[in-house]
């Protein structure tokens, strides 16, 4: 046994971190919010230099080939960041449908442009009140064509192509969408998160094809792989906010001494440092898992799931609160992680979603062991 | 990363599994089989006996010292097969393994090696912990048991308290203050005690749980010989960090929760079962997700100690992690069974297991590290935080109120 990343794995996670602290500061994510920017375009080029939206893609495809787990390194580093990039909607979610569930001629169509980072994509499967994943989606797909509304739908104003969840013949499927065709209407809306936009898209009998594969169960896989790095993402949040709130507490003075020596202030952050770290440890199993256990991943990512959430919202939310007042301003950076929370919470389904799917693959995985 | 057995760990956990076939069936209790203590003890030690004769009595343990100088992954593979059996196991032989012996291993001199480690391998020799006082708990070094120098000898005088199986174990590894003018840590002394010494009392406590696994132990005129004390005079608080090192990189038993939520889907509950309310289904998801991140946290952390790097208080987060979701998740257990969880028939012994954990669980909260000692070890050595201001810091010990 050996639970540690490798020293590849390790050299990754510091090259990304320092890649994005230099090209993130906190004071570029205030000006892409009072510009009400898009996303950090600068940011995701440097990146691609890197070859980091490639990393998971065969290399058949224009990738680098690495694993869930070396994805994982970077996904919890753009967490650390909070960075405005498409990373999460074109490479973890559009990029690994097409991967899973596409043929050999919409891989090699789409997949080399996601991989060097010169094509976006996103993944639309939320229909406002009916859920992140609809059981009958409103979106129907019929003789080659696309009708209905997904809301919302993250990083869809920079985007040129969406995989889309919908119904076709009556069953859960997947449909590719070029997004720059008449027949697409989007309209970006009002979004919590400030540096990742959401979009309203209508589908008017727009040109689309299916990806054969994209049926229920291979939706199901796709979701938990995308929930192993959203996890990444949230510990690499999480994190950061533990860090910030010892950082600020350790400078500031009250009452004659370190706000960080008060025992209120210290267990709270050795509490949430606690919950950060085990849900790292889900999240390391979960993403080894994702290359190398397949049977194991629907537990381990949602599990990883729940309680990198918890982690997350609890570290970000007490990290505004050490700060006190100067936490509450714009000129403070715990507003990030406190919307971002949200973002990641809500994106891929609600807790009860994934409590759910833990129960039933926990059972499952019980019943096969027996 | 990789979870599978590397071709060596293959081959010791097949041979592990072999000598357990043979050998963990005679000494195996029925499940719910309920003995006397003395029993329990005769049967910890027999099986102790069976491992010492087999090589895995002290696998960690250097060579030199009688152990077999493995690696801690194979003592965690031994662990995990052994696990598989309902064996005799308790704190009479853990005390021995886990705290003695490294103690006397690191601190000890060559005759008190030889005099005791190989006995405590076979079983032979059980030990209790002789640290808690009424006034020091997590304030350890506080401790006013007295022992003063009389020729060869120490008397020793004071109360003690919280020590587990005092009652049955041959020894005990005690500290006690030696000098009250110098401040509280610096005048600590470290000694192993024959639990037979006359003016030895142990008085079982009455515990909220009904047992008394835990005593108080009152020392009165107790003469032993300065060939029992374990380091330099002065030495005791370097003696009792080595062992409490020891006493955290093994948290939790697992797989509770699983078992747990097949409980609740044959649980009848409104139209359904248990199982299939969302509150339950939360609950369950959740506190499986926590039980599996400690479990993996427990890996990493032993794949830093195989490496020789030191956890540090890392593993103070395993303890922290534990004791609180013992509460929790038994508490769960218990509304699942909703009413029924408050009143069984005696022979229902699975509810009244729960029962055990939930009060356990308060102890545990407690017992080796208190939670907010715990948070502020955390706070301190992983976060870099200030200390907490010490009103007794460099102040004699006679000189504290």
């Amino acid at each position: 046994m050996n639970f540690d990343l490798s020293e590849e794995q390790k050299l990754l996670a510091d090259q990304t971190r320092s890649l994005l602290a230099g090209h993130a500061p906190y004071d570029r994510l205030r000006a892409l919010v009072d510009a009400q920017a898009e996303w950090d375009e600068v940011t995701w080029r440097a990146l691609c230099e890197m070859g980091l939206p490639g990393a998971r893609i065969p290399e058949a495809y224009g990738g680098l080939g690495l694993t869930d787990l070396d994805l994982g390194v970077i996904s919890e580093a753009l967490g650390r960041a909070n960075a405005a990039v498409p990373f999460f909607s074109s490479i973890v979610c559009a990029a690994d449908a097409i991967a899973m569930a596409g043929t050999e001629a919409q891989k090699m169509n789409w997949l080399p442009g996601l991989a060097s980072g010169d094509q976006i994509a996103t993944f639309a499967s939320a229909e406002g009140k009916a859920g992140w994943r609809p059981a009958q989606p409103g979106v129907r797909f019929e003789h080659g064509k696309l009708t209905g509304i997904k809301l919302p739908v993250a990083d869809a104003g920079i985007a040129g192509l969406a995989v889309v969840q919908c119904l076709a013949e009556g069953q859960e499927a997947l449909a590719l969408v070029d997004l720059g065709q008449p027949e697409i209407e989007r309209t970006r809306l009002q979004s919590f998160d400030q540096l990742r936009p959401h979009y309203k898209i209508e589908f008017r009998a727009a040109h689309a094809e299916l990806m054969p594969q994209g049926g229920q169960a291979r939706i199901s896989a796709l979701l938990d792989r995308a929930a192993v790095q959203a996890a990444f993402e949230a510990v690499g949040a999480a994190e950061a906010c533990v860090m910030m709130g010892r950082d600020y507490t350790m400078g500031r003075q009250m009452f004659g001494r370190p706000l960080a020596s008060y025992q209120a202030i210290k267990h709270k952050l050795a509490d949430t440092l606690m919950a950060t770290e085990l849900a790292r440890s889900n999240a390391y199993f979960a993403g080894w898992a994702a290359t190398e256990a397949p049977g194991q991943l629907p537990v381990a990512a949602a599990a990883a799931r729940l309680t990198s959430l918890d982690a997350l919202a609890a570290a970000a939310r007490e990290n505004l609160q050490v700060h006190g007042g100067i936490g509450y301003t714009f000129e403070a950076n715990c507003h990030f992680y406190y919307r971002r929370e949200r973002t990641l919470a809500l994106t891929l389904g609600p807790k009860d979603y994934w409590a759910g799917r833990l129960v039933d693959a926990v059972r499952t995985q019980s019943n096969e062991a027996a | 990363m990789d979870f599978n057995d590397t071709p060596e760990e293959a081959a010791f956990r097949s041979e592990v599994r072999a000598w357990l076939q043979k050998t963990a069936p005679a000494h195996a209790l029925a499940a719910g089989q309920q003995i006397s203590d003395a029993e329990q003890v005769a049967r910890g030690k027999a099986w102790q006996r069976a491992k010492y004769d087999g090589g895995y009595a002290g696998i960690t343990l250097p060579r030199v010292l009688g152990g077999r100088g493995g690696t801690i992954i194979e003592a965690v593979v031994f662990d995990e097969e052994e696990a598989r059996y309902n064996l005799p196991k308790g704190p009479y032989i853990g005390i021995g393994l886990g705290m003695a012996l490294p103690v006397i291993g690191k601190h000890g001199t060559e005759a008190q090696i030889s005099r005791f480690v190989e006995p405590t391998l076979k079983g032979d020799l059980t030990w209790c912990q002789l640290f808690s006082e009424p006034a020091a708990g997590s304030d350890l070094a506080a401790v006013r048991t007295r022992a003063v120098r009389d020729g060869d000898d120490w008397i020793i005088n004071g109360q003690k308290v919280w020590s587990s199986w005092a009652h049955h174990s041959d020894w005990g590894i005690l500290v006690v203050r030696t000098d009250p003018s110098v401040a509280k840590h610096k005048g600590l002394t470290f000694f192993v005690i024959d639990m037979k010494t006359p003016g030895i009392e142990v008085r079982p406590i009455r515990q909220i749980s009904g047992a008394s696994d835990f005593n108080e132990t009152f020392l009165t005129d107790v003469r032993i010989p300065d060939s029992w004390r374990i380091g330099a005079v002065g030495e005791g608080w370097a003696c009792c960090m080595t062992v409490l090192m020891g006493e955290r990189l093994n948290q939790g038993e697992e797989g509770k929760i699983a078992s747990l939520m097949e409980y609740a889907a044959e649980t009848p509950a409104g139209p359904g079962t248990a199982l299939d309310q969302s509150a339950n289904r939360l609950s369950l998801a959740t506190a499986y997700a926590e039980e599996q991140a400690q479990a993996y946290l427990q890996a990493r952390l032993r794949t830093m100690v195989s490496r020789g790097e030191n956890p540090g208080a890392l593993a103070a987060m395993m303890k922290l992690s534990y004791a609180s979701r013992l509460q929790k998740s038994s508490a769960i257990a218990m509304e699942i069974r909703g009413a029924g969880a408050l009143a069984v028939e005696p022979a229902e012994s699975q509810t009244q297991a729960l029962w055990d954990d939930y009060i356990w669980s308060a102890a545990l909260r407690i017992a080796g590290g208190a939670d907010e000692v715990l948070r502020n070890q955390i706070a301190e050595r992983v976060l870099g935080m200030p200390g907490e201001m010490r009103a007794d810091k460099g102040v004699p010990f006679s000189e504290l109120k």
